[in-house]
């Protein structure tokens, strides 16, 4: 089962190393990773996503909280959200395929990025499964290098990140973080 | 004033309450230690790196203060590293102060460069690399905020040596700590409160389960009056000994693997435990699926992580055991249980004949007899710290503690070779106390160097070593477990009341029963340090014993001698 992590920590040095150390050190296999800013200065939000059927999955968000520079981490995995993908496909092209390739990335809402004489780089972004099936789609015509940024996630409607989770478990905090948008 | 980053670390050492820091030197660290001569705060050279975190952590439990190590960058600060585990198992506030390698070595592999932090990641509550000398005052007061506040644990900071070195126009200020992640004071919801006091009321079989937390929140007297007003018996985590004092008819002893039978039946029979700061260890729990199978389970504990996480608990109330208890008491009655307590007491009368000390003389010397001895020649008053093994146990079984901070061992990490340094850090917090180490033959070589501290310093130590000829926990563990093949668990030792000598210190060698006390009192008169030799019986075992994995009421208990059982 897979799940989906957000969470938004103090944007300074060896913190995702640290976020990184808490799936390591009880083995879980990062499947993907995601980091970057937010609309907060000094505020980075990660996604992670983990493939496991271990129950301790459930665990990670208390320990990922003794982390001093964690402030807000959540498993959006049974939430109404967006997720999106961005993939770059670098593909064998021939005077021949050119355009059937163009035609396909297409209708697949993809773009083409980089035209050489006989490679095309096309970027696609999307859901898991639209993106996972435009790289099928590609796969025939060879496939020389590809990149995916990795799983990033929103929570559908006005609910964020930024609800508390100790409420939600029925401690109460001390202060409100509130965050300035 | 212009000041270095030397200057300004010692500075605000002194602003945190610094009194003692326990260290030892190196190029990295030269401009600290150059700078320590204008400070106030007593530096106390140890003999190994390893050393230095334990003393400062032996100080931290002795006193409830924050110790604090420091060691010189690459072999300086890997030889912290189980000094650090140690302490961050056991929630024991300590920060570790390393020098590093000029910033702009860091990376090149430099002489003595290591990732300091980057080792100590998984081992410490927090760290730091400072780089820039501005940084040194707000990281040193939110280091000391970390180590001390909610759970405690170890702190490092890592300084480079241009940080120490730069010279900067400084004046100390008050500072606030902004840290957005970090909630130390967090607190039930009232309904759950209301929860608790409903379990507590309808309980008929409560036990109550006393941890470190107890202690580190000052609990005390809640905890007391909590178990005297709900008649509910107390049982203790290794840890949380003196927590509850052990002459009180409530108090029923340690629990665990090598608990007393009568607290692991209580526990398993109980229908509600109020667990108040403490954390189901393994070895605590046994199997867990057997573990107070009929119980009701209130958890209280500061650290959220722990609600759930070895035993699935009915409440869990996170916050300061102490705030709580304060909101909790006023809301609950006063109950009787008394056919609960004489249940108890049935079992504790069963145990009895299995007690070595009420075993008849055999001309054998038991450690557990010597133990036993050393606390009543100190009226059960001395603050005593323990290695680890067979000795440690003993001593947590027959040292029986009425005051709070005055047992220390290392639990969650059973560091061999953490009772001398230890002791020397509590003895610092506690001058004015009598300190006793309860140490196995093994363990006291581990850090047997720490010997010239003492001398060094001219503290004055007693200190027992229970010389079994063996690595006697283990040698047990083979066997029950492994049929009595002793691998590598003989061990040789040096005549320890040499070894005092040759440090200017006195030595006794005891290897007789009666003359134990003589000994003993011996020790407390003489104005230096002593170490008191008792060549114990070899192969002797603690008992009961839970093996691990299985039910806590599930014990090898200590066979009755037949003679002894037929009168
Ligand atoms: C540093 C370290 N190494 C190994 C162990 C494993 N260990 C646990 S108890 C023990 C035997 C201790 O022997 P000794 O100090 O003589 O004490 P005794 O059990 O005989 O009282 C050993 C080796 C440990 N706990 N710590
Ligand atoms: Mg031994």
């Amino acid at each position: 089962m897979r799940h989906t992590f957000v969470a938004l920590v103090e944007d300074k040095p060896g913190v995702l190393n640290r976020v990184v150390s808490v799936f390591r050190r009880r083995t879980f296999n990062i499947e993907s990773l995601a980091v970057g800013q937010t609309n907060q200065p000094g505020i980075s939000r990660i996604t992670i996503v983990v493939d496991s059927d271990k129950t301790e999955v459930d665990r990670i968000i208390p320990y990922m909280y003794k982390l001093i520079n964690v402030i807000q981490v959540e498993d959006i995995t049974y939430k109404p959200r967006v997720t999106r993908d961005l993939v770059m496909v670098k593909v064998n092209t021939t005077s021949e395929n050119r355009s059937e390739i163009m035609k396909l990335a297409d209708v697949f809402r993809a773009h083409i990025v980089d035209v050489a004489s006989n490679s095309l780089i096309i970027e696609i972004t999307g859901d898991e499964e639209k993106v996972n099936s435009f790289v099928d789609v590609l796969r025939p015509y060879g496939i020389i290098e590809m990149v995916r940024t990795g799983m990033v996630a929103m929570e559908r409607g006005t609910e964020t990140i930024f609800n508390n989770y100790f409420e939600s478990q029925g401690f109460r905090m001390p202060v409100e973080f509130k965050f300035a948008s | 004033m212009k000041l270095s980053g030397a200057q300004i670390l010692w500075e605000c050492l002194e602003r945190e309450g610094v009194e003692v820091v326990f260290g030892y030197p190196g190029g990295a660290t030269l401009p600290i230690y150059d700078a320590l001569d204008s400070s106030p705060i007593h530096h106390v050279l140890v003999r190994h790196e390893q050393g230095a975190v334990h003393m400062a952590d032996g100080y931290a439990r002795a006193s409830g203060r924050i110790g604090v190590a420091l060691a010189t960058s690459g072999p300086g600060a890997t030889n912290l590293i189980t000094g650090i585990v140690t302490a961050f198992m056991d929630s024991s506030p300590v920060v570790c102060i390393t020098g590093q390698v000029i910033s702009p070595l860091i990376g090149y592999d430099a002489f003595q460069e290591t990732d300091v932090t980057g080792i100590t990641l998984p081992i410490t509550k927090h760290n730091y690399l400072i780089t820039d000398v501005h940084e040194i005052p707000s990281i040193v007061h939110e280091a000391f905020y970390i180590a001390g506040s909610g759970r405690p644990g170890p702190v490092l900071i890592d300084i480079t040596k241009d940080a120490q070195q730069e010279v900067i126009e400084w004046e100390y200020e008050e500072m606030t700590v902004h840290l957005p992640g970090y909630r130390p004071d967090l607190s039930p919801r009232s309904n759950d409160l209301a929860y608790a006091v409903q379990m507590i009321r309808v309980a008929k079989r409560p036990v109550i389960l006393v941890g470190q937390g107890v202690l580190t929140s000052g609990a005390m007297a809640e905890v007391f009056e909590f178990a005297t007003q709900t008649q509910s018996p107390v049982a203790s985590t290794l840890l949380g000994l003196g927590s509850f004092p052990a002459n009180h008819p409530l108090y029923l002893g340690m629990m665990g693997m090598h608990g007393e039978a009568w607290v692991n039946q209580t526990i398993q029979n109980a229908d509600l435990l109020l667990a108040f700061g403490m954390r189901f260890s393994d070895r605590v729990t046994g199997k867990i699926s057997t573990f107070a199978p009929n119980a009701k389970k209130i958890h209280i504990d500061i650290d959220p992580s722990e609600i759930n996480k070895n035993v699935t608990v009915d409440l869990g109330l996170v916050g300061d055991l102490k705030e709580i208890l304060e909101k909790l008491l006023p809301q609950i009655e006063s109950a009787e249980h008394a056919e609960w307590l004489s249940q108890i007491e049935g079992w504790k009368q069963d145990a009895s004949v299995r007690d070595i000390k009420n075993m008849q003389e055999n001309g054998h010397l038991h450690a557990a007899h010597v133990i036993h001895d050393i606390w009543r020649c100190t009226n059960g008053d001395a603050l005593v710290v323990s290695d680890v093994g067979q000795n440690q146990m003993w001593t947590a079984q027959y040292y029986r503690h009425n005051q709070p901070y005055t047992a220390i061992t290392s639990g969650g990490l059973g560091t061999m070779g953490f009772g001398l340094p230890a002791a020397i850090g509590a003895k610092f917090a506690r001058p004015e106390k009598e300190v006793w180490i309860i140490a196995g033959d093994g363990g006291f070589q581990m850090t047997q160097s720490e010997l010239s501290t003492i001398v060094q310093e001219g503290i004055k130590i007693n200190i027992a070593i229970m010389n079994n000829g063996y690595l006697g926990m283990v040698r047990q563990w083979q066997e029950f477990f492994y049929e009595n093949r002793y691998s590598s668990t003989p061990i040789i030792s040096p005549d320890f009341a040499k070894i005092a000598e040759a440090h200017g210190l006195t030595g006794i060698r005891v290897t007789k029963r009666e003359e134990v006390e003589t000994a003993i009192r011996k020790a407390q008169s003489l104005p230096e340090s002593v170490i008191i030799d008792f060549r114990v019986e070899k192969e002797d075992c603690v008992y009961p014993m839970v093996p691990s994995n299985a039910a806590i009421d599930s014990m090898i208990r200590r066979p009755v001698p037949q003679a002894d059982h037929q009168k």
